[in-house]
């Protein structure tokens, strides 16, 4: 059986403003053995920007990525910890499929795309290639003092027939692997709903708002911290709290972790070693939170 | 209230334009508001999407691609989700701010369409977009130089912003792709992100 092994596609963020989620994302990945190589020379996706110009353009600027991971030989798939990077490449492999946009898109390219390969998120890698239950039994340090809540953000899993991964209102994938590191998730109600995305630049209001609706909800629903998977929102919930609490008269200090420095919390990563230092809101308080014990344990 | 007089305002062809474009019929839509009731950008949109689906349905072609909504949409694929005709209406907002870009229609909400512009000319430049870059053309563009200047100090000390772009060897073949779309499919719709160098 040939060895599994994705091609990488890290992001643009993940050099800049989402350096901790791919400082972690590499980390975990290789502690539990999913191997990846890097997409040489890989180019941006696009990012929301191109598909509001064309379809085309933003396939083709995708697809360059996707033909640099088809020329890497036998790999099982792409893989990406950034849900806009995920939405662009899955939805320029799902219409290559159709032979009269191929060939659109191919006349924009140095070298065309023949074969696609299938696209994934770095959760469902995770969570499907090694799944809860394997993580639980690795880890070494429970981050039981954490009540998280949950944010997928808007686009991880849909529109369910090009993303085809877990459920469209609501997921569960990222809180059975919290829950598998021993964090208490709480039920949270919006996590699919819309952070305001990339007008935090130009219509700032949008995201304090948006936002600040998240930040509520997770407070109100006993919530110490947030989880995501996506630098955006995490960006949005996290470097941009401060603003919304401006905004909205609010007092929330409200640590917004990605899920892979959770996990390699959990399997006994420094705090150091998962970018823990680049956060914006400091996160020691809910992981050093005293952990509530069941009434029946104390009796 | 709005009144439309369809005798006088409908343009078939627009419809059709539409509908060749998305591949959806939105003659299926039947105004049960459900894209509306999902939508989290109702509250700054002009018109809200189901209205923009029934004035697509009776050809309002310059009221559809002047508004507002289309350039607030951030295709975040609610409607597209709840939708029970499984009607792409995301796909729909994204393909109206093509048509108005091309047609020359895109003059609302300028700053949204400068910062996404200016992210493309960055990708166009380096091959991967330079974050630092991209916000600091869009503050010379729209002269708003007060945008997220708090959060500087708060970014800057973490060593996440580098202040030099990553050029990737293949940046050429990106540019590439740029030129070729312009020439392929027009200038116009990539106007801005040309000039924004």
């Amino acid at each position: 059986m040939p060895a599994k092994v994705y091609a990488y596609y890290p992001g643009c963020s993940g050099l800049g403003s989402s350096k901790e989620y791919e400082q972690s994302t590499r980390a975990v990945l290789k502690a539990l053995g999913l191997e990846v190589q890097e997409i040489p020379d890989w180019s941006c996706c696009g990012s929301t920007p191109a598909h509001t110009v064309d379809h085309r353009l933003s396939s083709a600027l995708a697809g360059r990525n996707l033909a640099q991971a088809e020329r890497m030989g036998d790999m099982a798939g792409v893989i990406t910890p950034c849900p806009s990077c995920l939405t662009n490449l899955k939805n320029a492999a799902h219409h290559l499929h159709e032979p009269a946009f191929r060939a659109e898109v191919n006349k924009l390219l140095d070298r065309p795309i023949n074969t696609v390969l299938p696209v994934k998120s770095v959760l469902q890698a995770i969570y499907e290639d090694v799944g809860p239950a394997a993580i639980k039994a690795r880890v070494v340090r429970p981050l039981s003092s954490l009540k998280l809540a949950p944010y997928y953000g808007c686009i991880m899993n849909r529109p369910p027939h090009i993303m085809q991964f877990d459920h469209h209102e609501h997921p569960v994938a990222m809180d059975e692997l919290m829950e598998a590191i021993g964090a208490n998730v709480v039920q949270f109600p919006l996590k699919v709903e819309c952070c305001g995305a990339s007008y935090g630049v130009a219509r700032n209001d949008i995201v304090m708002k948006l936002s600040g609706k998240l930040l509520d909800t997770a407070a109100d629903r006993g919530a110490n911290a947030m989880v995501t998977a996506c630098p955006l929102c995490q960006m949005n919930l996290d470097l941009r709290q401060g603003q919304i609490n401006s905004a909205n008269r609010t007092r929330h200090r409200t640590p917004v972790f990605y899920f892979t420095q959770l996990l390699g919390l959990a399997l006994g990563m420094s705090e150091k070693e998962v970018g823990l230092d680049m956060l914006s809101v400091d996160p020691a308080p809910a992981l050093t939170a005293p952990v509530a014990v069941p009434a029946e344990a104390t009796a | 209230m709005n009144t439309v007089n369809l005798t006088q305002s409908y343009d078939a062809e627009f419809v059709h334009e539409v509908e060749a474009a998305t591949g959806q019929v939105l003659a299926t839509c039947y105004q049960c508001g459900n894209c509306t009731a999902g939508c989290p950008y109702t509250f700054v949109y002009d018109i809200p999407v189901s209205q923009v689906m029934r004035l697509l349905q009776a050809g309002q072609k310059e009221t559809v691609l002047s508004c507002n909504s289309i350039w607030l949409c951030a295709s975040c694929q609610s409607c597209t989700t709840r939708c029970p005709n499984n009607i792409e209406v995301a796909q729909i907002m994204d393909t109206l701010r093509h048509m108005a870009r091309r047609k020359g229609f895109a003059k609302a909400q300028r700053p949204v369409r400068t910062f996404w512009d200016s992210f493309l000319a960055s990708v166009r430049k380096h091959g991967r977009v330079f974050e630092m870059g991209t916000v600091a053309e869009y503050v010379m563009k729209t002269g708003r130089f007060w945008s997220d200047v708090d959060l500087g100090p708060k970014i800057l000390p973490k060593g996440k912003l580098h202040f030099r772009p990553h050029d990737i060897q293949g940046k050429d073949e990106v540019a590439r792709i740029f030129e070729r779309f312009e020439k392929e499919f027009g200038p116009q719709s990539t106007q801005e992100a040309s000039h924004a160098r």
